[in-house]
């Protein structure tokens, strides 16, 4: 079935030129289910799991802060036209909702991080509570694996109560940084397009099935990665706080150098607080994102002798051509260059 | 902690405060004596204006070199000198006065620069990740900004008596051979370069601020260009570690605190300035 349709399309068109008026009605109906993402990252998920049954439109591209997004009147166009519009939720996309307001969208609005267990934005660390509802086989299997790892990076941050979690505003949106939460995503986008065109149901179905093994099979791999690097040079230094989710599923610990915003200017006093951490706890390396200003971190790198490692991709996808291209490849080259500048 | 440790300590244990210091002293010593002279020509609100005015010429060196100080700097030189002529030229030959060309232009170049932004898609903000924090200063932003002063300097040695001819009375040179508008355009230079460096180094309001504020502070201090010159260098450094100082000790950011520094100055000069300050007009007004 997969395989005929594109083919029959073709077709169609081809057809189409010939007896317009003819072909119209059976060309709109072969007419692939319009589907909106909102960001780069979300937008492979989804055309992994949409496929050729799909045509999809992303709003903020690759290298594009979608925290400070600002939609444009062709923005509105699109989602007016669309059928599905796929979100990450988190309060991640603040600008969303005055968007499908204004634009007049009457599609379905599927959730990506449906389900994921919200982490709470903390000053330094992590605070993620174990034991909550879901991705319980994936950590579970961590910690019979190397228990006593998992248990040293987390040692702090117990004493949170579990209703924190739900409140909206201080939950972290950046969840597609663990590849147990990238599952998620994938099946909720898989459940969504089955539910606006159930024709293909079958084939969003089986396509996700397909990219959950890829994403568990890198997930295995990143543990294991991670897992042979001592638990004491697991630190790092990056000048913006999206990677708490990766951190609770790798045992890594994460150091804000700007704190959660990519905008807020920061003090000298904060500046020469993380030199003394990095300085104390021998922090092995020091990480520039795609987006924010890199100028800072490598002056904490300067002054600490800290490895200053690659670009790490956060919130957006790199452009094609460039190593983080899909959600798979970023992550990849994510916990390589982590990896690689964790290494002693 | 004793006066000294608070003071001194902070520069002797990060690199990061001293490279901070050094890079806020050098932008003083080039760009506040550019301030006075603003301030003489009644163009205090340029170094504003300029500031947009450049933007275009920063995303073409950004869009097509990347995150490179000399692509950025070459285009947001190449934007902000068209302006300034542009502004100059209108102003000459047309009956409009140079602010209202200025606004203009600056305008018409602000818009162009978000259109190009823009075009290309990325929506990140621009002006965050090109212009610095003076917290992160490197050796390659740290050599731009001192040469910067240093040529700023000389240049202003060299062409002193007919700037501050010219800004007294345009007509006198204007009469007495073309090196007016020679000078003025030496001095529009000097002025664009400042502030595209500093732009990229230390953040929009660093470089505008420490231009204006201590060349308007020392204005109510001394009353000829030649003292006033020294004077505002002399704040723009003690803003600059007064600043820095706060920054480290209170948690506040580094560049607002360096500039309210400099605010602070401004203010007690209002009141308190020999030349024409508020004390000292009621002084006199009373025994009138």
């Amino acid at each position: 079935m997969r395989s005929i349709l594109p083919a029959r399309r073709r077709a169609l068109l081809a057809m189409a030129g010939v007896c317009l008026s003819a072909m119209l009605g059976t060309a709109q109906a072969a007419e692939p289910l319009k589907v909106v993402a909102s960001f780069s990252i979300l937008g492979d998920i989804v055309r992994e799991v949409g496929g050729a049954d799909i045509s999809l439109t992303t709003l903020v591209g690759p290298d594009g802060d979608a925290h400070g997004y600002e939609p444009t009147p062709g923005d509105a166009k699109k989602l007016a036209d669309a059928r599905v519009l796929v979100v990450n939720g988190l309060d991640f996309e603040t600008w969303l909702p005055k968007l499908t307001k204004g634009s007049g969208f009457a599609g379905q609005t599927v959730t990506a991080s449906k389900g994921v267990t919200p982490r709470k934005f903390a000053g330094h660390g992590d605070g993620h509570a174990h034991g909550a509802d879901h991705d319980h086989d994936h950590k579970d299997g961590h910690d019979q694996k190397n228990g006593d790892d998992h248990d040293h990076d987390h040692d702090d941050d117990h004493d949170h109560k579990p209703g924190h979690h739900h409140h909206h505003g201080d939950a972290d949106p950046h969840a597609w940084q663990s590849l147990a939460n990238g599952v998620i995503y994938a099946r909720n986008v898989a459940d969504g397009l089955a539910a606006a065109d159930p024709a293909h149901a079958q084939a969003y179905r089986q396509r996700a099935d397909a990219y959950v093994a890829k994403l568990q099979a890198l997930d295995a791999s990143v543990r294991k990665t991670f897992g042979a690097i001592g638990a004491d040079r697991r630190k790092v230094v990056t000048s913006h706080d999206a990677f708490g989710y990766f951190g609770d599923a790798y045992g890594v610990t994460f150091i804000p150098a700007m704190g959660v915003s990519t905008d807020a200017e920061p003090s000298a006093r904060e500046v020469a607080a993380i030199i003394e951490q990095v300085r104390r706890d021998k922090v092995p390396a020091v990480f520039v994102e795609n987006i924010s200003s890199p100028k800072l971190v490598q002056q904490i790198a300067r002054e600490t002798g800290a490895k200053v490692g690659g670009t790490l991709y956060s919130d957006a996808l790199s452009k094609p051509g460039q190593p983080g291209a899909t959600y798979l490849e970023m992550f990849e080259w994510n916990a390589r260059q982590l990896a690689a500048a964790l290494q002693p | 902690m004793t006066l000294v440790d608070w003071v001194v300590s902070p520069f002797l244990d990060y690199g990061f405060m001293r490279r901070a210091l050094a890079g806020a002293c050098a932008l003083s010593l080039g760009a506040a004596p550019l301030g006075v002279f603003l301030v003489l020509r009644r163009m205090s609100l340029m170094g504003d204006a300029m500031s947009h005015a450049i933007l275009p010429g920063v995303a073409v060196g950004f869009l097509m070199a990347g995150l490179s100080l000399g692509a950025m700097m070459l285009g947001g030189i190449a934007t902000g000198l068209a302006v300034a002529l542009l502004a100059g030229l209108v102003a000459r030959l047309t009956p409009l006065r140079e602010d209202a060309s200025f606004a203009a232009f600056y305008l018409i170049s602000l818009g162009l620069g978000v259109l190009l932004v823009s075009l290309r898609g990325s929506n990140m903000d621009l002006l965050h990740v090109l212009f610095g924090t003076v917290l992160g200063l490197d050796d390659a932003a740290l050599l731009l900004v001192t040469a910067t002063a240093s040529v700023t300097l000389l240049v202003l040695a060299a062409i002193y008596r007919l700037l501050v001819a010219e800004c007294l009375d345009p007509g006198f040179l204007r009469a007495s051979g073309g090196m007016g508008g020679v000078v003025h355009m030496g001095f529009l230079v000097l002025v664009v370069v400042n502030l595209v460096a500093g732009f990229q180094v230390l953040g929009t309001l660093m470089v505008v601020g420490i231009m204006m504020l201590p060349a308007a502070a020392a204005r109510f201090w001394v009353r000829s260009a030649a003292r006033q010159i020294p004077l505002s260098a002399a704040i723009g450094v003690a803003s600059s570690v007064a600043g820095l100082l706060v920054s480290y000790h209170f948690d506040v950011p580094a560049s607002p605190a360096i500039i309210l520094a400099a605010g602070a100055c401004y203010l007690f000069s209002i009141v308190g300035g020999p030349q024409g300050g508020l004390l000292r007009a009621t002084r006199r007004a009373r025994p009138a």
